[in-house]
């Protein structure tokens, strides 16, 4: 894990592997359980995964308080790192935060990928475009978050001090940036059309959180983008099938450029 | 403890309202959830008369009056404090008027409260004491309010309050991280000087010691024998380090009171009235620990200890540390922890005096006189006899 200082802020960043770069956000939670991703997309990119301010072991200053701040720290972080060409990947949380980068600038960016993002609203006002997990049991918000929930959620009383307290700080830190409004940005679907580098959605086939036809929804707004399900995953395919998801990602950085 | 001057112990009638007839159709969740089809506005203004006709004859008994607010809840129907208040500031000519109170860090205008807290304050002609709370953690989702910075906008909204409540020369302006004003200018300015007294209710030690530390009154709610002492030893110990005296005019202990001619009757009573305790706490666990709400670490304890969050839980012992159920628990128990004061007038007061001297003092006692299903007939009975056969012991305590 490396400590890169930007804007004041010391963001921890795992970053493992070489070839092109690869820029992960996280999501919300579970962010320890996408190791398993991670080593596999070593094998072909430079990882760069930063843990957000107020994330995991990242400090956050109080005047840090949108997923505005983290898109520009993101885009003070490629420029630091001399990232050119980069493929953005963002899972639910970080599909947002990734959304909001790319529409402030693609000067450093190649590609976009999201898996399960959350951050735009689609429909009415009386209609939810994404589960308010606040509200819900917990046990039910972890069936809709994997397929397979009871070999997902981590054994808590086995973690260390420091390992449980970034979890808490993960979750304190996305009801921060995303209690309202709820997990989106009212204005991010005006701002879509920016987004011209080529797309990849990919979306877990079961996912309880934001659904599939969400999903569908959001790569049509996208000028160059193209949806693609995942098979027995839910909310985080990358973490319930981190090799189906490596190898789309990995297929999608060797297209044609359209 | 350093001996202080004593104008005799303060007590305040407290009731929350309760909208108890839909009690009997609910078992897990009594907030957030609970459809508001189960409340009949007829019954409901019945109830909300009968409650008022209660405070109103606390100005004739000598008991000031305390109101609070929750929402979306059947355990308290009292969703704006100041509502009982701004009634009771005209029908009440005597008795002082504490709302404990406002949660100022889930209403989204702290001039609107400056402005409602002057108004009482004026038309009382200076009665008001006016508190400010943080708010139980389910009143995030009602209030739709960030759980993970609430105890910024609490001290923000603290400060703007009192700075709108003092400043008599015209606008101000105000560019805080959660609160914009370019024009403040409250009218009525409030009929106290420099403004109504602060109170803040307080469950923890570091809380009062923050208390302490800004000379605001804390109410200690439901912390009973065991616990009690250190928080009030904590805000005495940080009033002295800031340069205050620890008087026993800023410390205040709630406790639910059931009184009658005999043990028997000021059990009963006692029982009905606990109806509160046994409800109040009944919620969703999604909604007993927002993230945020608390520390971190504190969140990240209760993870290793495989609770999925319930903050508010066992908090309730026995003198002898036996946590109590609080939807179970009896009368007997609840005594025994502190919770209650309950039986003839002599018990009430052997109850009273004890806690008193185990706690090293306090100058308030926070009297829920009415809860539950105890009826208008056992409630006046109940106010009643405590301030004929109890409230006349009091000034005997220094």
């Amino acid at each position: 894990m490396e400590r890169i200082e930007l804007g004041g802020i010391a963001v921890d960043t795992f970053i493992a592997g070489s070839g092109p770069p690869l820029l992960f956000l996280h999501g919300g939670d579970y962010v320890a359980q996408n190791t398993p991703f991670y080593d596999r997309l070593a094998r072909q990119f430079r990882v760069i995964a930063p843990r957000m301010p107020g994330f995991g072991a990242t400090p956050r200053p109080g005047w840090f308080r949108t997923v505005g701040d983290i898109a520009y720290l993101c885009l003070d972080l490629m420029e630091r790192l001399d990232l050119n060409d980069a493929l953005l990947v963002g899972s639910s949380f970080g599909g947002w935060v990734a959304l909001e980068t790319a529409i402030r600038s693609q000067a450093r960016l190649g590609r976009l990928v999201l898996i399960d993002s959350l951050g735009v609203k689609f429909g009415g006002r009386e209609e939810r475009d994404i589960t308010d997990i606040h509200v819900l049991p917990a046990e039910e918000v972890l069936r809709r978050s994997f397929t397979d929930p009871a070999g997902m959620a981590p054994d808590y009383g086995a973690l260390d001090d420091n390992a449980l307290l970034a979890i808490a700080r993960d979750r304190e830190a996305t009801a921060l940036y995303g209690w309202k409004p709820y997990m989106h940005n009212p204005a991010l679907v005006h701002w879509l059309h920016r987004i011209t580098i080529p797309a990849l959605v990919l979306w877990g086939e079961q996912d309880g959180i934001v659904t599939p036809a969400y999903g569908e929804r959001l790569a049509a707004a996208l000028p160059h983008a193209r949806f693609k399900r995942i098979a027995g995953a839910a909310h985080y395919p990358q973490i319930e099938h981190p090799d189906a998801v490596a190898a789309a990602i990995e297929g999608f950085a060797q297209e044609a450029r359209p | 403890m350093t001996a202080t001057p004593n104008a005799g112990m303060q007590v305040w009638h407290f009731s929350e309202m309760a909208y108890h007839p839909a009690w009997e159709h609910l078992s897990d969740t009594y907030r957030v959830l609970v459809p508001n089809r189960l409340f009949d506005p007829k019954l409901g203004a019945d109830l909300y008369h009968r409650y008022l006709d209660e405070w109103a004859l606390c100005d004739e008994l000598g008991l000031n009056i305390m109101t609070n607010e929750h929402h979306a809840t059947v355990t308290c129907a009292d969703s704006v404090c100041t509502i009982p208040m701004a009634i009771l500031a005209r029908e009440t000519k005597k008795v002082r008027l504490l709302a404990l109170g406002m949660p100022i860090g889930n209403r989204n205008d702290p001039i609107r409260i400056a402005e409602e807290y002057s108004m009482i304050d004026v038309i009382s002609r200076g009665r008001l004491e006016m508190g400010f709370v943080k708010g139980v953690p389910f009143e995030i989702s009602p209030a739709n309010t960030n759980p993970a910075d609430l105890t910024e906008r609490f001290w923000e909204a603290h400060d703007l309050i009192l700075k709108a409540m003092t400043s008599h020369d015209g606008p101000f302006s105000w560019e805080g991280q959660h609160y914009q004003y370019r024009s403040v200018n409250v009218w009525p300015r409030p009929y106290q000087e420099p403004h109504p007294p602060v109170w803040t209710p307080v469950g923890s030690e570091g809380s009062a010691r923050e208390a302490a530390s800004r000379g605001i009154t804390i109410g200690v709610l439901n912390t009973g024998w065991v616990r009690t002492p250190a928080i009030f030893d904590a805000y005495r110990k940080s009033a002295r380090e800031a340069g205050r005296e620890p008087r026993r005019d800023k410390l205040a202990y709630m406790a639910l009171i059931g009184i009658g001619d005999t043990r028997e009757e000021g059990w009963r009573r006692a029982d009905q009235i606990l109806d509160y305790s046994r409800t109040s706490g009944v919620v969703a666990p999604q909604f007993m620990n927002p993230p945020g709400y608390i520390p971190a670490a504190a969140n990240a304890q209760m993870l290793k200890a495989g609770g999925a969050g319930q903050a508010r839980a066992t908090r309730i012992q026995t003198k002898d540390g036996r946590p109590l159920n609080a939807r179970t628990m009896g009368v007997e128990e609840a005594i025994d922890a502190g919770l209650v004061f309950a039986g003839t007038p002599d018990d009430v007061w052997a109850q009273l005096k004890a806690f008193y001297d185990h706690v090293g003092g306090f100058g308030h006692l926070l009297m829920m006189g009415q809860g539950g299903h105890i009826s208008h007939e056992d409630t006046v009975s109940n106010l009643t006899m405590f301030s004929r056969e109890v409230l006349p012991r009091l000034a005997a305590l220094g």
